[in-house]
């Protein structure tokens, strides 16, 4: 429960630093680039080479880039569903989630599991 | 257009709107780490790349220019939508970092020390992203 605990804090305090560095940065076109910033993978990936071993996490990171190529897709729907048909923000994000959901779950599916 | 630090932005972005992402990524991070448990480290590992935090983001900056917008006058405007497109576009690019940061870790980690190969991946996640957002301005 402790390791939970830290765990969320560590995690929430990462991924709050890097939206803080975004807001202050311009152009958005460049800190939007911090939206796809290794937060949760530092955080997490730096805590499981203590408890489970480097080759644990060298296997999550090989994941980790199934997951940023459908971060790809995802971003990329995103941003073509706002500018294009002009969806409101949380409604092209949250639908695309399933996207981001399919590639990702395929490729493990299909290639890393 | 030169990449700045604009301070005025503190004053927009409230504190809910600062603890909205820290549970989002509190949340995450134990997401990750449990599915990881359950499930092994190649479904676990998935979810450190997930955009967890970008809905709320993208969300804010879509609010944030909509609300500039309207201090200057201006009501029925699709700059909001348009910014946080913008936003999405820039995330896309720091995905393909993220996936350079994922081989390196992937790669390197097994032979060498941790600190150093995660600070080599971070490094490697901002020149990819950097570049690539270079490329695409100047094109």
């Amino acid at each position: 429960m402790n390791q939970l605990l830290f765990r969320f804090a560590v995690g929430g305090i990462m991924v709050t630093l890097f939206a803080l560095l975004a807001d202050l940065l311009k152009p958005k076109s460049f800190a939007g680039l911090l939206g796809a910033a290794p937060a949760v993978a530092l955080s997490t990936l730096g805590l499981t080479i203590f408890t489970d071993g480097k080759s644990y996490v060298a296997l999550e990171a090989r994941s980790m880039i199934a997951g940023a190529l459908a971060f790809f897709l995802y971003a990329c729907g995103c941003s073509y569903l706002m500018m294009k048909f002009s969806l409101p923000a949380i409604v092209a994000t949250t639908s695309m989630l399933f996207v981001w959901l399919i590639f990702a779950v395929g490729a493990w599916l299909l290639v890393l599991r | 257009m030169r990449v700045s630090l604009d301070f005025s932005a503190f004053g927009r972005t409230k504190g809910y709107e600062y603890a909205v992402r820290f549970l989002f990524g509190g949340a995450t991070t134990v997401v990750a780490g449990l599915l990881a448990k359950h499930f092994g480290p190649a479904l676990g590992g998935l979810f450190l790349a997930f955009p967890a935090i970008f809905p709320a983001s993208a969300t804010l900056v879509e609010k944030h220019e909509k609300e500039k917008k309207q201090h200057a006058g201006i009501f029925h405007s699709r700059r909001g939508r348009q910014a946080a497109a913008v936003d999405a576009a820039g995330a896309a690019m720091g995905s393909l970092g993220l996936a350079l940061f994922g081989f390196t870790i992937w790669k390197w980690l097994p032979l060498w020390s941790p600190w150093p190969v995660l600070l080599c991946g971070t490094v490697g996640w901002l020149v990819t992203s950097f570049a690539l957002w270079r490329i695409r301005k100047d094109h």
